[in-house]
């Protein structure tokens, strides 16, 4: 701690370019944190999805349609303890850029699959017993100005009502919360009996299954017989874990992993460039000093740590400061105004943050250290 | 008593080679010196004849080419790096010509500079630089930064930093060198005093006769040889 004054010191000499250095390392790991939360959106429940959950979806594509009997045949097949359907409703409330995911379930079951929807027991008994009943999760309440006892009014894209009336209307009876932080709180979940009756087409017909399996060491092979119990029928399953099926419906926009790992992989070789150019700056123009310093009894690895700490220091504070801007902008709210499902920043981006924090402080001191290290005291005093 | 206790730097049969490209520059050739504990000593002699080098190799900023330099009875040719540092923060004050302070840090913090590689406590480290800045007469200056300070002055803080650690010997590579003549005369007080009052062994480089005279001896190097005589 002694030798912090002195590295502060140093690091005040050129105050525009440690400025100017410091602002790109905020903007460096603020991006870092704020593209870490959409990625984080588009992985939704990736890391949260239940391990003893299996996904059931049509062979050919998620958008063609399972008979509603497969439930029952899956119920029969060992190992497998519950299963539940949803259904890609895809309405817009009042325009189309209110999106979020509305799904017609059979509410007891699909609460008893996702214990993780917290809804209080009044409001489940009141989704029960409402036939035209749907719960909202908190994210879209808010982003809406939801409350409990409001009509809301969906626009069909997909399915019309009998007659080809595309509005439908629901009493909103509850407003459920996540059980974790990458719960998505954005659905709009409603009865399937009054959706079956009252759509124009498709009766008898769901999206894709959700099966809760008893022993989720047995997950392949549970899926492997289910796939085999309607292989060769007219409507073929493809089973998957929860967590790889999220993962495929989220790279169905692209692999957004992959373009935020891109985006933030050439922003940190920026840094890298910037920070390494300012240290070795730093200590070209200081060689008489570190000299001196080496002369009056500093070690070669003691002037070696100054300069490392100078980098460390600068990276540190850029990097606690991106993070904490990021962490504010998040706070702020998703800039899709409310369409992503989950918008936060997880605490393992934090830890990672930390760590890229020393490795772009060493990567770009490194060289300018080794430099001071071996720089001989009596050649620097000569020039 | 041996003859290298009782002299504090005992430098024998020193050779130092440059090497400048494919050349080798011999600077110092066979050099032998003694030098007595709390003696001020003067190094004269023309620009490149070694004199610095000289400096350099007792005070354990390099290392001969080939001979012994030992000083205080500790063979210093022979230690490894980083027991060469920790022996020049022990026994070593060094003053330079263009006095390397700190621009960053304050005349206060430059001194304390070499106690940070002890284990003093912030406020003992405060109190000897206060007391270091107060022996150079500048205890009025001690929170103002290099570029507020005279010549004179930032020589003063130069040497209050070489005797913070209350070392045995002090080398001074032409001190009064970017000095006018009345600052010059006021540092060249300040060593006597050094030298007489508290006994710092002195070696001074410098190509000023008037400056050499305060010494209690001088010596002339020249092509790598010393003598007691200017030779022409």
């Amino acid at each position: 701690m002694k030798y912090l004054y002195l590295v502060w010191s140093n690091l005040k000499r050129k105050k525009m370019r440690t400025t100017l250095t410091l602002l790109s390392i905020i903007v460096a790991f603020m991006l870092f944190g704020y593209l870490g939360a959409i990625k984080q959106a588009f992985n939704m429940g990736i890391d949260v999805a239940g391990l003893d959950r299996l996904i059931v979806r049509h062979k050919v594509s998620l958008i063609q349609l399972l008979p509603a009997s497969h439930e029952s045949q899956m119920e029969q097949i060992e190992g497998v303890d519950d299963a539940v359907h949803q259904t890609w409703f895809g309405g817009v409330y009042q325009k189309p850029s209110n999106f979020f995911a509305q799904m017609p379930v059979e509410p007891e079951e699909f609460l008893e699959m996702y214990p993780e929807y917290l809804l209080s027991d009044e409001q489940r008994e009141a989704w029960f017993n409402t036939r035209t009943g749907a719960i909202a999760g908190r994210t879209t309440a808010d982003r809406f100005g939801w409350k409990v006892g409001d009509r809301i009014p969906i626009n069909a894209t997909i399915w019309s009502r009998q007659g080809g009336e595309r509005t439908w209307e629901f009493d909103l009876v509850g407003i459920y919360d996540g059980a974790e932080k990458g719960t998505d709180t954005s659905q709009f979940l409603f009865r399937f009996d009054y959706f079956d009756e009252a759509r124009q087409f498709g009766q008898g017909q769901v999206g894709w299954y959700t099966v809760r399996i008893s022993d989720p060491e047995q997950a392949a092979e549970i899926a492997a017989a289910i796939d085999a119990r309607f292989a060769n029928s007219s409507y073929e399953t493809k089973t998957e874990p929860e967590g790889a099926f999220l993962q495929g419906f989220a790279n169905q926009i692209g692999d957004i992993g992959f373009i935020m790992m891109s985006i933030i992989a050439a922003v940190f070789f920026t840094i890298l460039m910037v920070a390494g150019n300012t240290m070795a700056y730093a200590v070209r123009e200081r060689t008489n000093e570190l000299a001196v310093l080496k002369a009056i009894g500093f070690t070669d690895r003691g002037v070696m740590g100054l300069v490392l700490g100078e980098s460390l220091v600068m990276t540190g504070i850029g990097g606690a400061i991106g993070l904490v801007l990021a962490w504010f902008l998040v706070s702020l709210g998703d800039p899709s105004n409310g369409s992503l499902p989950v918008f936060y920043i997880p605490a393992k981006n934090f830890v990672t943050g930390v760590l890229l924090i020393a490795a772009v402080a060493l990567v770009a001191g490194i060289l300018p250290a080794l430099q001071a290290q071996r720089l001989r005291i009596a050649d620097a005093l000569r020039r | 008593m041996t003859e290298s206790a009782k002299n504090l730097v005992c430098i024998k049969n020193v050779d130092k080679v440059f090497k400048r490209g494919s050349e080798n520059i011999h600077v110092l050739g066979g050099l032998d010196l003694d030098i007595p504990q709390g003696e001020f000593l003067a190094l004269m002699g023309p620009s490149g004849s070694g004199k610095s080098t000289l400096l350099n190799l007792i005070g354990g900023l390099d290392r001969p080419s080939q001979g012994s330099v030992e000083v205080g009875g500790e063979h210093i040719d022979k230690l490894s790096s980083r027991r060469l540092a920790a022996w020049r923060a022990r026994h070593v004050g060094l003053v330079f010509q263009f006095y390397n302070l700190m621009p960053v840090l304050s005349a206060q913090k430059n001194v304390e500079l070499p106690l940070l590689l002890t284990h003093l406590s912030r406020a003992e480290r405060k109190k000897r630089a206060a007391i270091a800045l107060d022996i150079v007469g500048l205890s009025h200056r001690n929170n103002h930064f290099p570029r507020t300070l005279s010549g004179g002055e930032q020589q003063r803080v130069g040497i209050a930093r070489a005797i913070v650690t209350d070392p045995t010997l002090l080398l001074c590579d032409e001190p009064t060198g970017d000095l006018d003549r009345k600052s010059g005369d006021e540092i060249l007080d300040l060593l006597q005093a050094l030298n007489r009052e508290q006994g710092k062994t002195i070696v001074m480089v410098t190509h000023d006769i008037h400056a050499a005279a305060r010494a209690s001896r001088t010596l002339y190097l020249n092509k790598g040889r010393l003598s007691t005589e200017l030779e022409e």
